[in-house]
């Protein structure tokens, strides 16, 4: 106890006295996290669009009057006759065009049946993508608030997303995420490139030539970062909430055990790193682009699994971040209890125990 | 005279290279022991084996009166040992690395103290006890991993090039404190390259290509190899391959 209790010491000393260690810990969540909330969005505002009503009736105005009014968008223009759109988008001054059918409210009474037209411009196609589903979405909530007897035969492909965020606020999407992606990165990475250092310099030989047992050392190097890493999560939620308005809608403690489960399933799979990288440039490579990237293109963070190419999906099984986004997720924005979460608990709990046996296996006693 | 480390026919092999081919000698109790060789003889290999950190392909080997394939904490708890690379931690101060090194092998809080100051006494580092290490020069830095790798007050004391890159006269008190842990009855285990530095050693062995090629006194050495030093002696074995190539 004594021994480990100078290790951890030490380990302490040298994260404090580091400034790039410190950076990394402290400096890039909190950073990466503003940017990610901030810049990266999924939602709109004020996009600018076109009308071109050919029926003026009651029903067609109320609807480009609820359109308009969402805050989503915002009227450029009221076209005239059909020719006028081609110019338009070519100009860039509008993003989409709606065209209202004619006779619109009248089809709609007498045949359950009105044509509404969505053109988008798809030089940005995942801007048009976004316009033309909120657009659809504002129509389609709008028949059936209004009409409730009545069916459009309008095409829509329902976002999961927006029940549990109706707003839909990209924070919500990115909050869970960026939490995964930090912590398994910060995680992996120091303990990695602390265990490598040591190789580096020489002291790893003369601390296994000590009595320290490979144990203690694993211990001794994993302790330091797991508690900064809860101090992480914690500043991270914090900020969710501060900044974002991201609540915690389930059990903060919950919230907690599940985080610390995955702080020590990344610190492991650092450990596991060290183990086979012998510099702290190789340990900081494999852990950036064998760890970061996969974490944020196939866990779910971005890009939605059920989109991706099957292949993509099986390898995205194998990635412990996608299963605890969907805890997060569902702990923080749906405020679900361990009932609906247990399956993904267990298996990153499997996870776990998977790399610990690797590593203290792996971790040499005798370095060859 | 009680022998404290024994080798017996110790063969370490990677892959298809022998790195130490049937090494069989015996370390006696107190002695400063020289292992010599070029680079790349295979000394280092040999010992990593007797610190516990490799373990040896075939052959018995006792260090301290233990086995080293089974008692390998017991080995490890009775030595000291200095690496190549320089062992202490650059970004703590000289008594956080004092402080350290003590707590891992366990010496109670107390007389760890007592022995902290009385080290820097003797290595007149005093005021440096709050330094970082990593501002100190390399004579004091080296002087201080020794000091730290004999806290423990262990039966042998392995250091490897414990000298290397440092001016005569560094090296000179760097061996006076060599001489001073051997009084206190520490066998030391050293190898070096420097060959005026095997004339400080009470036996030394001399490795080629794996094997010992020589093992006794340096005066018996330079006698044996009609020699006037300890270098014309290591040219003359180191040349034999080469001659028996011709």
């Amino acid at each position: 106890m004594k021994q480990l209790k100078s290790f951890i010491k030490k380990e302490f000393y040298h994260i404090f006295r580091d400034v790039r260690t410190m950076l990394i810990l402290f400096g890039i969540p909190i950073t990466q996290l503003l940017i990610f909330g901030t810049v990266i969005k999924n939602e709109i505002s004020n996009v600018p669009v076109a009308i071109y009503d050919q029926s003026k009736d009651d029903v067609s105005l109320e609807l480009s009057a609820k359109i308009l009014s969402s805050g989503y968008f915002q009227l450029n223009e009221n076209l005239g006759s059909i020719a006028g759109i081609d110019e338009i988008f070519r100009e860039g001054t509008v993003k989409q065009v709606i065209i209202f059918e004619n006779d619109f409210g009248e089809k709609l009474q007498r045949e359950g049946v009105a044509n509404v037209q969505l053109i988008a411009d798809a030089s940005d196609p995942n801007m048009a993508r976004l316009v033309t589903s909120y657009t659809t979405g504002i129509i389609n909530d709008y028949i059936t608030k209004m009409h409730p007897n009545l069916q459009m035969p309008l095409r829509i492909k329902p976002e999961v997303r927006m029940y549990f965020n109706e707003e839909m606020k990209s924070a919500y999407q990115f909050v869970p995420g960026t939490m995964a992606l930090i912590l398994m990165l910060v995680s992996a990475l120091m303990t990695s490139i602390s265990i490598t250092r040591e190789k580096e310099t020489g002291t790893m030989e003369v601390l296994l030539a000590s009595p320290l047992r490979p144990v203690q050392i694993i211990v001794g190097k994993v302790l330091p970062y797991l508690l900064l890493s809860v101090a992480n999560a914690f500043v991270i939620v914090f900020i969710g909430r501060l900044v974002f308005g991201v609540p915690v809608a389930g059990s903060f403690i919950l919230l907690m055990l599940e985080t610390i489960l995955f702080i020590t399933m990344a610190l492991c799979l650092g450990i596991l790193i060290s183990t086979i990288a012998k510099t702290q440039l190789v340990a900081m490579f494999i852990s950036l682009i064998a760890l970061m990237l996969p974490t944020i293109i196939l866990s779910g963070f971005i890009f939605p699994i059920e989109n991706m190419p099957t292949v993509l999906q099986w390898f995205s099984h194998i990635m412990p971040a996608r299963y605890f986004i969907t805890i997060i997720r569902a702990i923080m924005l749906k405020g679900v209890g361990i009932l609906f979460i247990w399956k993904e608990t267990l298996i990153l709990l499997g996870m776990t125990l998977l790399f610990i046996s690797i590593s203290v296996k792996k971790f040499k006693v005798r370095l060859e | 005279m009680e022998k404290i480390i024994e080798v017996n026919d110790m063969v370490k092999q990677f892959g298809s290279f022998i790195a130490n081919d049937h090494l069989t000698f015996d370390v006696y109790k107190g002695e400063i022991f020289g292992f010599l060789g070029a680079n790349g003889a295979g000394k280092t290999t040999a010992i990593r084996i007797l610190c516990g950190l490799s373990a040896p392909t075939s052959g018995d080997v006792k260090v301290a009166g233990f086995d080293i394939y089974r008692e390998t904490e017991k080995v490890k708890k009775n030595i000291g040992y200095m690496s190549q690379k320089f062992s202490l931690y650059e970004d703590l101060t000289v008594s956080e690395n004092i402080r350290f090194y003590g707590g891992i092998y366990g010496i109670p809080k107390k007389e760890r103290k007592k022995k902290e100051t009385e080290l820097l006494q003797k290595l007149e580092m005093e005021e440096a006890r709050d330094k970082l290490i990593v501002g100190l020069p390399l004579g004091w830095k080296q002087k201080l991993a020794f000091s730290v790798a004999i806290l423990h007050q262990p039966k042998i004391v392995f250091l490897d090039e414990p000298t290397g890159g440092v001016d005569p006269i560094t090296r000179r008190r760097f061996w006076d404190l060599i001489y001073e842990a051997s009084a206190d009855g520490i066998t030391v285990f050293v190898t070096t390259h420097y060959m005026d530095e095997a004339e400080y050693c009470n036996r030394v062995s001399i490795m080629d290509e794996g094997k010992i090629e020589a093992l006794d006194t340096p005066a018996a050495l330079k006698q044996t190899y009609n020699s006037a030093n300890m270098d014309e002696v290591f040219i003359q074995i180191a040349r034999k391959p080469e001659a028996k190539k011709q």
